[in-house]
């Protein structure tokens, strides 16, 4: 599957002329038990593909939102070998539904790239974002990730010029991740029109799917990028839910997947 | 003096900016932009004899350069073994080797058309030479410094806020040197189009290693010639401590090549090697992974995240290395000792005593290893030591350490 079902999940998504709504959890936070069951209720929620975070102590593109979930993940003690199982869980469950790990590189450095891309494919990971390493350091990475049928999906960022995005499309599978603001996660707000140019040239550079990240915030926001882009992502907003349930003592779920439930209607009838 | 390029035989780092297995470029897309048009722009200033001129004109009258390569003579007796010399960089203005790097930096962000600078810190001496140079080049500055630092530190904050620089408190982690560099990058991904990011050790993405380096050589090419004028020729050996290793490269890197020198580089032991999380020595004490835009040494648990470490010196406290130091260290061309809190806490009070210096926490690791090596080497033999920063920043938390009331008699 892997690639495949990023694909077919794309091809279908256009069929229906909507875009994808993409949410991001920290895996681990608070705790394993609780991702898997969020896993569940924001693809019931109407997630179209999940974007599943593994923890890493010096996340340096993150705002203190996904830095505090990373933290809280780590001292629960979650561990590569978790993620990993955390994701064959959600794919026993569910065999749809694309899912993409994303995190920084040290972890992948130390299983070595042959033993993560195989731990990948056996846990039914479609892809991979791996913030700080740029196509520049990627080449055997490429190389395992290929050979284990895993997508490496690239940031394009509001910096990228034409050269540049020419070499990030290079090898790159499944979609693109464009990255709405120059900043950290969750931290500035994305203004959807100021990024409809970018979006249609990165599509037609890339000629695979765009979804965009990293300023959305509200359901209106996702519903006007989903206008033009093919998804709107989004990570901060959900993974603050899961803070503020903490503060308040009370279930994570129900907050994280009431607001996911918002943005995913946005999404699916910005079109309409 | 030859500038930026030396004629080695050894010539590192390639145009990936790899010293073999280490190095590179590992930072957000956001940044790559940024990052290649700062290695292009390095590359075309080290063609510069204007560039050059203005560094070695600033050098020579607002540090005070050449530093003196000086004869411990107390302690050269005390350890009864080879003559040891200092190269006093505690003496530069600011009071280490960090302004060396910070005068080159500065011209090339001014040529760059940066308006404004930010930086990290850990012990202040980098936050104040960054401090130093924009108040002198009329740039807004912003300092990165971990929380317990900014407590560990406070005359440096001092000096840094008024020199009008911008202090800003990491509480993050264990709220140290690496989480003030990560604070300072997440701020450099935000403002990418004014700001220029001035590191101050020689790792980081590249070109940084290279041009930190490149900037801090004038240690080791000043020890060369002072060194043959008063000896009639070469060391028998170079020592200097490494946290991220700027000071040890400017020191060793003229020597590479000179395979009669040894190449001694001395990593903060902290509580010992023996103790997790304990200490700060990532050769020693790490292996290879990837932070904060290169491949090098780290101290780093099973699974990949980094640890916190520990130094009583906040200069060595850092859980990375430079990645040229991990590529002498993996070929053998330098020798990587370590000394631990206790053993530099003797070593800070001995030159004091001994020679009438006050040494940095971060030099006293050095000198805590001098006297094996002053051993090893031998009688008619000569060794010398970057001190590499002066020790009146340290003076609380050595009374602290010593349990002693500052000022009591």
């Amino acid at each position: 599957m892997s690639v495949a079902r990023i694909d077919a999940h794309f091809a279908q998504l256009k069929a229906e002329n909507r875009a994808a709504f993409v949410s991001y959890i920290m895996a681990g936070d608070p705790d394993l038990d609780t991702s898997f069951d969020l896993l569940k209720g924001l693809v019931e929620a109407g997630a179209d593909i999940i974007e599943l975070g593994f923890p890493f102590s010096d996340p340096m593109a993150e705002g203190p939102i996904i830095q505090l979930a990373a933290e809280r993940s780590l001292k629960n003690g979650t561990k590569m070998a978790d993620v990993f199982a955390l994701a064959s869980r959600f794919r026993e469950s569910d065999a749809e539904t694309p899912l993409i790990l994303m995190g920084y590189m040290n972890p992948v450095e130390n299983m070595g790239y042959p033993a993560f891309a195989e731990a990948c494919a056996k846990a039914g990971v479609d892809g991979v974002i791996v913030v700080d390493c740029p196509p520049e350091e990627a080449e055997r990475l490429i190389d395992a990730l290929d050979a284990a049928d895993v997508a490496l999906i690239r940031l394009i960022t509001p910096t990228s010029d034409d050269n540049r995005l020419k070499t990030l499309v290079k090898r790159t599978k499944g979609f693109v991740y464009y990255v709405s603001v120059a900043g950290v996660t969750g931290v500035k707000e994305v203004n959807a029109e100021g990024i409809r140019e970018a979006v249609a040239h990165v599509r037609e550079v890339a000629n695979l799917p765009v979804v965009v990240g990293f300023g959305i915030k509200t359901p209106e926001r996702a519903a006007e990028v989903a206008r033009i882009a093919d998804g709107s992502v989004v990570g901060s907003v959900l993974v603050d839910a899961i803070a503020k349930s903490l503060l308040e003592n009370s279930p994570s779920s129900t907050k994280v997947l009431e607001t996911a439930s918002l943005l995913a209607q946005a999404v699916r009838n910005a079109r309409n | 003096m030859d500038d930026a390029i030396l004629t080695n035989r050894y010539n590192m780092p390639d145009a990936k900016g790899r010293f073999g297995e280490f190095g590179g470029l590992y930072v957000p897309e956001t940044l790559m932009p940024l990052v290649l048009e700062l290695g292009e722009a390095w590359a075309q200033a080290k063609q510069d004899e204007a560039f050059w001129a203005e560094y070695h004109h600033l050098l020579k009258y607002f540090v005070g350069r050449p530093s003196p390569l000086y004869l411990a003579e107390r302690l050269t007796e005390h350890f009864g073994g080879a003559k040891i010399y200092f190269k006093r960089e505690e003496l530069n203005h600011t009071g280490a080797h960090k302004i060396n790097n910070c005068i080159g930096q500065i011209l090339l962000a001014r040529r760059m058309g940066r308006t404004r600078i930010i930086a990290e810190t850990g012990a202040g001496q980098h936050g104040v030479a960054s401090a130093t140079v924009c108040a002198k080049f009329d740039l807004p500055c912003t300092v990165y410094m971990g929380a317990l630092d900014v407590e560990r530190q406070k005359p440096n904050v001092f000096r840094m806020q008024l020199m009008g620089t911008k202090v800003h408190p990491v509480t993050n982690g264990n709220g140290t040197l690496k989480d003030a560099m990560n604070e300072a990058l997440r701020d450099w991904v935000t403002n990418v189009h004014d700001t220029y990011y001035m590191i101050g050790t020689a790792a980081g993405m590249h070109p940084y290693p290279e041009m930190v380096r490149d900037f801090q050589t004038i240690i080791g090419k000043e020890t060369r010639q002072q060194i043959l004028e008063a000896e009639g020729r070469l060391p028998d050996a170079v020592i200097a401590c490494v946290g991220g290793g700027s000071n040890a490269i400017g020191m060793f890197h003229p020597f590479i090549d000179d395979e009669s020198v040894k190449i001694v580089g001395v990593e903060a032991a902290g509580h010992g090697l023996d103790v997790y999380n304990g200490h700060a020595a990532s050769l020693n004490g790490g292996r290879p992974g990837v932070l904060h835009g290169n491949r090098t040494y780290l101290l780093q648990d099973e699974d990949g995240q980094i640890l916190e470490g520990h130094s009583i010196s906040a200069g060595l406290d850092y859980p990375g290395i430079g990645p040229e130091h991990a590529h002498l260290f993996d070929t053998g061309r330098a020798r990587y000792v370590y000394a631990t809190d206790e053993e530099a806490l003797e070593a800070f009070q001995l030159t004091s005593r001994l020679e009438g210096i006050i040494p940095a926490l971060e030099s006293s690791h050095a000198i805590a290893r001098l006297g094996d090596l002053a051993k090893e080497v031998g009688k008619g033999g000569v060794i010398v030591l970057n001190l590499s920063g002066r020790g009146d920043k340290d003076i609380f938390t050595v009374a602290k350490a010593l349990g002693q009331q500052m000022g009591n008699l």
